[in-house]
């Protein structure tokens, strides 16, 4: 009877080869998806109910009290926090992947103001009217600039965040000199603190420059700041000009010259704060969440009450802090649009984002709590907060930003090494771009 | 079951004994199916699947701003893309720096491994302290080491400080790899040590014994009797950390960073791939990789004749088997 073994074998290889070639096929019709479900286009929002908000890990804790209010007041209409993890890299792949497999899991996206073009690019937030956010208006113009993709709204700006030039206040005072508007100024400023005996080992400036997303800000501020453009207004790269190579070439000779310490070629947000605390820094660029931990009396700060903020120098006047931020944006695939829209609107709402401040120090987007006495009070940097975030530019609205932002850097850092010629970087991230922007 | 239905009907002897294998083949195939099912899910079909995931592209961006949906099979042009001008000398750049992780981790985690396993196998008051504590980095997860020692490396750590200079070491150039060589070895030599002790342990005391009488020298004894015996489990050990350390990823891209030439090695280009959701072009470097690594384990396995899966026969059976399990 071997007939019949072969044909036992014939039989379980025909089942195994066929299994495989159903779990292919029902792969396959998730990969190929039927087009246009997204509900794209700019109509109605509708659907009600329950929704759930996807937001990276709350550091500041006031999240829960904000969605509580809202809950509060929408009993059939409750919104559940998920949390993702802090890592926004790791933030966006948990996005995408529930957008690959059109979950309707996450209504509300607390997306990274550079993310918006390339989830609206593969439809997987819904774009908003216009008509129905009133309030745009009344929010700081360059953070709604961050929730567009090609001129349509897709995401509303929550929070933002903005650069600020941190300074020995004590040390400048001492030396006479105000907080510099220029670079020129800044390096002038510079040298008359280190005079000081008690200034001689600091190092002048430093930002971030380690290759990573800091770099791509950095490097972004240096070109804005002396009048070029990495990507232009019109959407094409144009970042081979004598404007940007003056702005690059702030950086790289101020690493050339020691000015910026060597060590701040490792430097993230974080060790270029401990440098600063340290008094290792004269000047120091960095985000509003330094403010607070400078200023611990615990000891962690051995320069409390120290140190002052100003909006970022430039080449010629004021520089150009590139812009930070979260803007929450609808899911394509929720059902629950109009619950999403109510509760976007009401998290960017004038009195939450005034309870978001008080206790959070996160940056608002809505322009005239910039102003309010009672908050400047509390937090002295609203003011040039407002001046930085109010000039910032935001950094190229494209929907391959991943290849872009490692090519700035790529090409950044080889400069700032002194591997390549600025020129010859600029040169060659400008035929880079060009490639990978094709508007 | 088939055995009572062959006595109902009695054919001739020959067929019977044919049928009463037939009867146990067919059992055998249903009692293992189970098993068979399982691999085929978590084994077979995600292989295939990334051979043809590795087949196909996707997100090319319309005329109206929105990126095309679906994917188009594309052939071979993946992987043609992958050895094609920059992406090219990045691919063998990458290949070069997995190829030298694993051929420098791996000669000194064994150089340490086997040191470790010779002190943890001596009899000696505070032995189980001292296991313990050469265990401790095997049992941190990869990511929370890469992590400390990202820590012990920054511009104002540890290790600047206790060699009194400044170096840069998340920086491209030999300090980079040197870092992850270091965090590496730290890591991972316990696990040989570990493997090599198992090894130690099976050694009889006899053989050490009558080498003394025979006046060998420690060196001799070592070369001659510890090596020779604790060959299989050391190869083993070997072999696993040769297939760890060629899809390296953790370390060079926590400890020093993504996109840094000096460091970045095959498992980290399929990562940064994937990231950007280009899943076709990420499964073609991912498939190079499982390729590559097939192919070092088939030649360490023919070569110095490692016997991963025989280990278990051969001690079963007797030494006569053991020629057949070796040639």
């Amino acid at each position: 009877m071997r007939f019949e073994r072969s044909h036992t074998r014939k039989a379980v290889a025909l089942t195994v080869a066929s299994s495989l070639v159903l779990f292919a096929a029902a792969c396959g019709s998730g990969d190929d998806g039927s087009g246009g479900s997204g509900g794209s286009s700019g109509g109605a929002l509708e659907g009600r109910g329950p929704i759930k908000f996807a937001t990276g890990k709350d550091t500041s804790g006031n999240l829960k009290n904000q969605v509580d209010a809202w809950n509060a007041q929408h009993a059939d209409e409750k919104v559940e926090i998920t949390e993702l993890p802090e890592s926004a890299d790791q933030q966006r792949n948990q996005m995408i992947s529930n957008a690959q497999i059109k979950s309707t899991e996450f209504s509300v996206l607390n997306l990274d103001v550079v993310w918006t073009a390339e989830f609206a690019a593969n439809r997987w937030i819904t774009e908003l009217p216009e008509d129905q956010f009133p309030d745009l208006g009344k929010l700081l113009p360059s953070t709604v600039e961050t929730g567009k993709y090609r001129d349509k709204l897709y995401a509303v700006p929550v929070t933002s965040d903005g650069g600020l030039l941190y300074y020995r206040k004590d040390l400048l005072d001492k030396a006479g000199v105000k907080a510099p508007t220029t670079w020129a100024e800044m390096k002038d400023a510079c040298a008359k603190v280190k005079a000081l005996p008690e200034a001689k080992a600091a190092s002048c400036y430093a930002g971030q420059f380690e290759k990573y997303e800091g770099l791509t800000v950095n490097f972004s501020e240096a070109i804005n700041g002396a009048g070029g453009v990495v990507v232009g207004d019109d959407g094409k790269p144009n970042v081979d000009t004598p404007e940007a190579l003056e702005g690059l070439n702030f950086l790289v000779d101020g690493f050339k010259s020691g000015e910026i310490p060597k060590a701040a070629i490792t430097y993230q947000e974080e060790p270029g704060r401990r440098a600063f605390q340290e008094g290792n820094l004269i000047f120091h660029r960095n985000w509003p969440y330094v403010y607070a931990l400078a200023n611990k009396t615990d000891g962690s700060s051995k320069i409390a009450g120290k140190f002052g903020v100003a909006p970022l120098p430039g080449l010629k006047g004021p520089g150009v802090s590139t812009l930070g931020g979260h803007n929450y944006a609808i899911s394509a695939f929720t059902p629950n649009k109009a619950t999403a829209a109510d509760f976007i609107k009401f998290m960017s709402s004038e009195e939450r984002q005034k309870a978001n401040v008080e206790k959070t120090s996160q940056a608002p987007t809505w322009a005239s709590l910039y102003d309010d006495p009672e908050l400047n009070k509390q937090f002295p940097y609203l003011a040039p907060l407002k001046a930085s975030i109010g000039s910032a530019k935001s950094r190229p609205q494209v929907v391959k930003y991943g290849d872009v932002t490692t090519a700035i850097q790529e090409a950044a850092y080889g400069a700032l090494n002194g591997t390549t010629p600025p020129k010859d970087a600029l040169a060659g991230l400008q035929t880079k771009l060009s490639t990978l922007i094709t508007q | 079951m088939s055995q009572s239905a062959s006595a109902v009907e009695p054919p001739p002897s020959k067929v019977r004994r044919t049928s009463f294998n037939e009867g146990t083949g067919r059992l055998a195939a249903l009692l293992l199916s189970p098993t068979l099912i399982v691999l085929v899910l978590v084994v077979v079909y995600p292989i295939i699947s990334a051979l043809r995931e590795s087949l196909y592209t996707s997100g090319g961006i319309g005329d109206d701003g929105f990126v095309v949906e679906g994917t188009q099979f594309v052939g071979l042009d993946n992987f043609a893309a992958i050895f094609s001008g920059e992406t090219g000398e990045r691919f063998w750049n990458a290949f070069y720096n997995t190829t030298f992780f694993t051929v420098t981790c791996v000669v000194l985690e064994t150089l340490l491994g086997v040191l470790m396993a010779l002190v943890m196998h001596k009899a000696f008051k505070g032995r189980s302290i001292v296991r313990a504590s050469i265990l401790v980095p095997w049992a941190i997860p990869t990511v929370v080491s890469a992590l400390l020692w990202k820590w012990i490396f920054q511009a104002d750590g540890v290790a600047n400080a206790v060699l009194g200079t400044q170096v840069l070491w998340s920086t491209e150039g030999w300090q980079s790899v040197l870092s992850v060589i270091i965090a590496d070895t730290w890591k991972t030599a316990p696990f040989i040590g570990l493997l090599v002790l198992a090894g130690l342990q099976t050694i009889p005391d006899e053989v050490y014994e009558a080498a003394k009488v025979d006046g060998a020298s420690p060196w001799k004894t070592f070369t001659r009797i510890t090596l020779p015996l604790v060959k299989p489990a050391l190869l083993v050990a070997v072999l696993f950390r040769i297939l760890d350390t060629l899809r390296i990823f953790d370390l060079p891209y926590v400890l020093v960073g993504p996109n840094k030439e000096s460091v970045e090695t095959l498992s980290i280009l399929a990562f940064l791939e994937a990231n950007q959701t280009r899943y076709g072009p990420a499964a073609a470097y991912a498939t190079l990789l499982f390729v590559y690594v097939a192919v070092v384990a088939y030649a360490f396995v023919k070569l110095l004749g490692a016997d991963v899966i025989g280990e278990a026969r051969q001690t079963g059976k007797k030494a006569g088997r053991r020629k057949k399990g070796g040639a």
